[in-house]
């Protein structure tokens, strides 16, 4: 019987993303987000935490990489550079 | 991009999930659950001069400093646990010593100056070791160590200032930081693990990009480092044979009394016993905390789900 993991998420300071930091083990989400203060945020590295169950994610799989991230590997139309414009023209 | 080979190869980082050799795993699992124990047995040696340091001052700094140990343990922990083991199991395996951690840590801290020179020499060695660590192949044990040595670096500076303190103290205070000098310089030498001829890992480390020097290179660094800051505080190393070598451009020193290290690693050095002890009554003393929190949890998920 122990606690279960819970993925950390802290946002660094306003204006940014919250990023994945690590994880810890808690007995419930309250208690998690306390001691994710306690462990990730000792020096004021964050404004804000996020914290979710492990078990909660859902992940793409290493295994299925290339055929899942393959659809955009071919569509360079997607990309500013694919487009060449004279360099006479301004601000583009 | 998409083999371990490849991986190692273009010196990208191996996540929890891709594929990678048992041998990888284990080791992978093996050094950081130790690399773990290390931080968390280190709280005790420490954490014993909590209530015996000089001022309110002293005591927070020295707090703070134990907490962070126990942070980079639990950062390590959960770095491990990436590789599918069980923190429980860890905590089992450490206290039935079955998994080793840092011999360091079975010396005894014997006076307040001690706790300088842990944070000088120890973590002085400990950075050593872990900033090429902050570039190990496997991504988690990377990045755990770059919140590290991040917060080591106060450690360390910590304790030179304490040393730097005390030696603008009395005579008597001056002699509490010699002696302590004089019988920590060894063991800090051994923190970096048998010479190479006598180190059958680290040829397969280095090739799996954990490790990125082997252990006499890094103990020559720590050397070279430690040389001219010893001679600023005024404390002398005690090695007859430490002199500076032109033309190699290093210091030579010593030879470590290996059989010493082969001795506290195989658990007869001097703590051993206490400081696993110590840790066995802590994990089983708060076991009733760890199910009452639990119990608690799930008591008010149920009333949470029975008012819906």
């Amino acid at each position: 019987m122990s606690w279960p993991l819970y993925e950390v998420f802290v946002r660094g300071k306003r204006g940014l993303n919250h990023v994945h930091v690590g994880s810890l083990h808690a007995p419930d989400a309250e208690t998690a987000l306390h001691n994710a203060r306690d462990l990730y945020t000792r020096r004021n590295e964050g404004v804000s935490i996020w914290v979710v169950r492990s078990a909660d994610i859902t992940a793409s799989s290493p295994d299925e990489k290339d055929a899942f991230f393959d659809p955009s590997a071919d569509k360079v139309y997607r990309h500013p550079t694919f487009y060449s414009i004279p360099d006479d023209v301004p601000h583009i | 991009m998409s083999s371990f080979d490849e991986i190692i190869a273009a010196d990208q980082r191996v996540e929890p999930r891709d594929e990678m050799p048992e041998g990888y795993r284990k080791t992978m699992v093996r050094q950081i659950a130790q690399h773990a124990h290390s931080e968390i047995i280190g709280m005790q040696p420490e954490g014993y001069w909590i209530t015996r340091a000089p001022s309110l001052r002293r005591k927070a700094i020295l707090l703070a400093k134990v907490q962070d140990e126990a942070g980079h343990g639990l950062y390590l922990y959960a770095a491990a646990e990436t590789l599918g083991v069980d923190r429980a199991d860890l905590t089992e395996r450490l206290i039935t010593g079955r998994q080793k951690y840092s011999s360091i840590f079975n010396y005894p801290t014997l006076g307040y100056a001690d706790v300088g020179v842990i944070g000088w020499l120890v973590d002085g060695a400990a950075i050593c070791n872990q900033v090429p660590l902050c570039r190990s192949s496997f991504g988690p044990y990377a990045r755990a160590m770059i919140r590290i040595c991040k917060e080591e670096s106060f450690h360390q500076r910590q304790g030179y200032e304490l040393l730097m303190t005390m030696m603008r103290g009395t005579d008597a205070q001056r002699e509490m930081v010699q002696d302590a000098v004089d019988r920590w310089w060894w063991p800090s030498l051994m923190m970096f693990g048998p010479p190479d001829a006598n180190s059958p890992n680290t040829a397969q480390s280095m090739a799996w990009k954990i490790k990125r020097h082997t252990n006499d290179e890094l103990r020559q660094k720590f050397v070279d480092m430690t040389v001219p800051q010893a001679e600023k505080l005024g404390v002398t190393l005690p090695d007859p044979e430490l002199r500076w070598n032109p033309e190699r451009g290093h210091y030579d020193f010593g030879e470590p009394d290996w059989d010493e290290l082969k001795r506290v690693i195989s658990g007869d050095g001097p703590c051993n016993a206490e400081r696993l002890e110590r840790r066995r009554r802590a994990h089983e003393d708060g076991a009733w905390v760890r199910e009452a929190a639990l119990a608690h949890a799930r008591k008010h998920a149920r009333e949470k789900e029975a008012a819906r």
